[in-house]
């Protein structure tokens, strides 16, 4: 018998659960390529009707931000409080703005 | 499905994990553990304890183990299945096992070990899975057992694990309660179903009551008592509810369903304490169940190696996609040259 | 006497003969993705199979169910292909067959859907509208198989040595049995004089672009074919699918009063 190969390599899916709404991260697999990675994903997360399109990435492939810096990345958002409509005070009489 | 205790210790791998901290691990482990404390979530990139990630691998691979060898008892009766009906049902449910298998093998890669590793951790008879799938499937009332008890007990045990405190696990259980909700109603309806027709067919339904009740209950794990990396487990949020907690409330779930389906439960100590508002019940035979989690129980020896022979009949086809891949790619490659 | 129920029987007893066989390949299959991939296709036939056995038992009138006519006619009434009640094996009898071969399932799923895609196709205008109906649905079903065996046909024959060898030895194998989708049978003939089923040998030419096609992909040598024709759909059968249906039918059988 000859000896493996190797693992086939991982693969993240991404499902769009109906027209109209984003592709949505749902999971992952393995496959040997992306054409069959598409095809296993369509097997494996959508047997109950849960997308009408697919996305699939090489999980290698994925770069990804350094929960380290989360600080330095994410918390200088947090005092821009003027960016949300919240922030405005408009009198009842004008309606909805 | 199936999650009992998975804080069963695997056999050893010969490889030590150093658990002495550094300073500047210190630092890292109050972060780590003021998260924790505030019920927050952690995800893979995250800095974790090496128990912890330990922990973690040993449990969502078992969890996964015992979805796939979980496959093979109710595999069984797929080509028996006596209507045409209940055999779609039956492997749309065993797939949907193995489609579990996969998300939690997916949420332990996460954690840096691969699919392979794993599987040759259960192969080599090291890693441990649920014990309950060591036991003969004899009839078809068992498939509707294990529906209705078997997957009754896991979603007792899974429905808690969503709330865990490791972010993919998490997120897998909530897809494999969506799923699964489906498997306990199809077992107990097969039962409701078999128990108006034959004599026959009723004696049936209650000879598997009889032969999966005490497994079943076994099926949670431990008693609180005995389960040393219980405590460990909750507080890190990776457990979030005891052994004997999860089992009472199976127990007083079960009773009154058992009472519509008109089976017996098989112990004569069942029965209603109204001090505690619970169900009493009898003692379990806690040697049957070590004996059949290391190895020795009914079909130990048989679900292990059918599961290592799929796997090794199944390397030419591996690695004939593979090898097809990368010709197919130095091709695209020359073509573009 | 042969009638267009007979066929509406050769349509039903193919599409599940061949979900039993592939749904052996649950919980055994060569990785966790394609055991899943394999289960939704014999759910698909399972599927059609049941369709067409309630249409019958509408045409048949009385107590005839779709499990009556699944459980209840014995070996040399089903009318399915010889090729689809093979082993997942080379040729071998009896127990002989132990292991199942990926590659004897993958050539085997090919060529019939790549039949089963033409003819569903045609079916879509069959005057039983019903039938029509099934065609319709079954024929999305069949394109995902034909998509899926031809994708892993072309895998195995194009990638190792070891998998180019074994692919090619299922193809010879189990060739020679398609030889009876293009020699009639009464049931065939009743049908089409009705207007409800097709003249085969009308998709042939098609067929063999298909097969030819991706045997060439493959790297794969169509083998040359001649001597014995199998005749499953007239109710002649080869070894196996006694014991395909005495597992298949026993639970059925022995509790025919039974409530399930």
């Amino acid at each position: 018998m000859t000896t493996a190969l190797k693992e086939w390599p991982l693969w993240e899916v991404f499902v769009r659960s109906k027209q109209g709404l984003e592709h949505k991260h749902c999971g992952s697999l393995h496959a040997a390529d992306a054409a069959q990675a598409l095809d296993m994903a369509r097997d494996v997360y959508t047997r109950r009707q849960e997308g009408v399109s697919i996305w699939v990435v090489p999980s290698a492939q994925i770069t990804a931000s350094n929960p380290d810096e989360k600080g330095e990345l994410f918390d200088p958002a947090a005092d821009k409080i003027y960016r949300h409509p919240t922030f405005y005070e408009i009198p009842d009489e004008v309606g909805h703005m | 499905m199936y999650t009992q205790s998975f804080n069963v210790p695997d056999a050893p791998d010969g490889k030590t994990v150093p658990l002495a901290p550094s300073k500047e691990d210190a630092a890292l482990q109050a972060a780590f553990d003021t998260r924790i404390d505030a019920d927050g979530r952690i995800e893979p990139q995250d800095w974790m304890p090496e128990a912890y990630r330990k922990t973690l691998v040993r449990q969502i691979s078992q969890h996964a183990h015992s979805e796939i060898v979980g496959m093979l008892p109710e595999g069984n009766w797929i080509s028996r299945a006596p209507s045409l009906k209940r055999k779609a049902i039956l492997i749309a449910k065993v797939q949907d096992e193995g489609g579990h298998g996969l998300y939690l093998y997916s949420a332990a890669e996460t954690l840096g070990t691969s699919r392979d590793q794993m599987l040759e951790g259960l192969h080599s008879g090291r890693a441990k899975y649920s014990s309950i799938f060591n036991y003969p499937t004899l009839t078809w009332a068992d498939v509707g057992v294990i529906g209705w008890l078997v997957d009754g007990a896991a979603i007792m045990n899974q429905i808690p694990l969503c709330r865990c405190s490791y972010g993919p696990y998490a997120r897998a259980m909530v897809r494999v309660c969506k799923e699964e909700s489906f498997h306990q109603r199809q077992g107990y309806e097969a039962l409701l179903v078999m128990m108006t027709g034959t004599e026959e067919q009723k004696a049936m339904v209650q000879d598997a009551v009889d032969r999966w009740w005490w497994k079943c209950l076994a099926m949670f794990g431990p008693p609180d008592a005995d389960s040393p990396n219980s405590a460990q487990g909750m507080r890190w949020g990776i457990k979030r509810v005891s052994n004997d907690d999860l089992r009472q409330k199976f127990v007083d779930a079960t009773v009154p369903q058992a009472k519509v389906l008109g089976v017996t439960l098989p112990d004569p100590d069942l029965k209603w304490n109204e001090e505690r508002q619970h169900h009493d019940y009898g003692r379990i035979d806690w040697n049957e169940f070590w004996e059949t989690v290391n190895g020795n129980g009914p079909c130990n020896k048989e679900r292990l190696a059918t599961r290592v022979k799929a796997h090794n009949d199944g390397q030419w086809v591996r690695d004939a996609a593979l090898a097809h891949a990368r010709k197919q790619q130095s091709r695209n490659m020359k073509e573009a040259a | 006497m042969s009638t267009a129920t007979d066929y509406l029987l050769h349509l039903a007893d193919n599409a599940l003969v061949l979900g039993q066989r592939n749904a052996e390949w649950c919980g055994h299959g060569p990785i966790l993705e394609e055991d899943i991939a394999l289960s939704n296709v014999s759910l698909d036939l399972i599927g059609q199979a049941r369709l067409l056995y309630q249409l019958v038992a509408s045409l048949q009138g009385g107590d005839a169910t779709e499990d009556k006519l699944a459980y209840f006619r014995d070996t040399g009434e089903f009318r399915n292909y010889t090729l689809l009640e093979l082993p997942h094996s080379g040729p071998l009898s009896g127990y002989a067959h132990a292991s199942l071969d990926y590659g004897t399932t993958i050539v085997r799923n090919f060529l019939y859907s790549a039949l089963m895609a033409l003819l569903w196709e045609a079916l879509e205008k069959s005057a039983n509208a019903d039938l029509a109906a099934i065609a319709s649905k079954s024929l999305k079903e069949v394109r995902y198989h034909l998509r899926h065996s031809r994708d892993w046909l072309v895998r195995l024959g194009d990638g190792t040595d070891e998998s180019h060898a074994r692919t090619q030895a299922a193809l010879d194998h189990l060739m020679p049995y398609t030889q009876e989708f293009w020699t009639g049978s009464p049931a065939e003939a009743a049908a089409f004089a009705a207007g409800i089923g097709v003249d085969l040998q009308t998709l042939k030419a098609d067929w063999d672009g298909i097969v030819d096609g991706a045997l060439t992909e493959a790297t794969l040598k169509r083998p040359l074919l001649e001597g014995y024709v199998s005749e499953g759909k007239k109710g002649l059968h080869s070894e196996h699918l006694g014991f395909l249906l005495a597992e298949m039918q026993s639970l059925a059988r022995a509790h025919p009063n039974g409530n399930w």
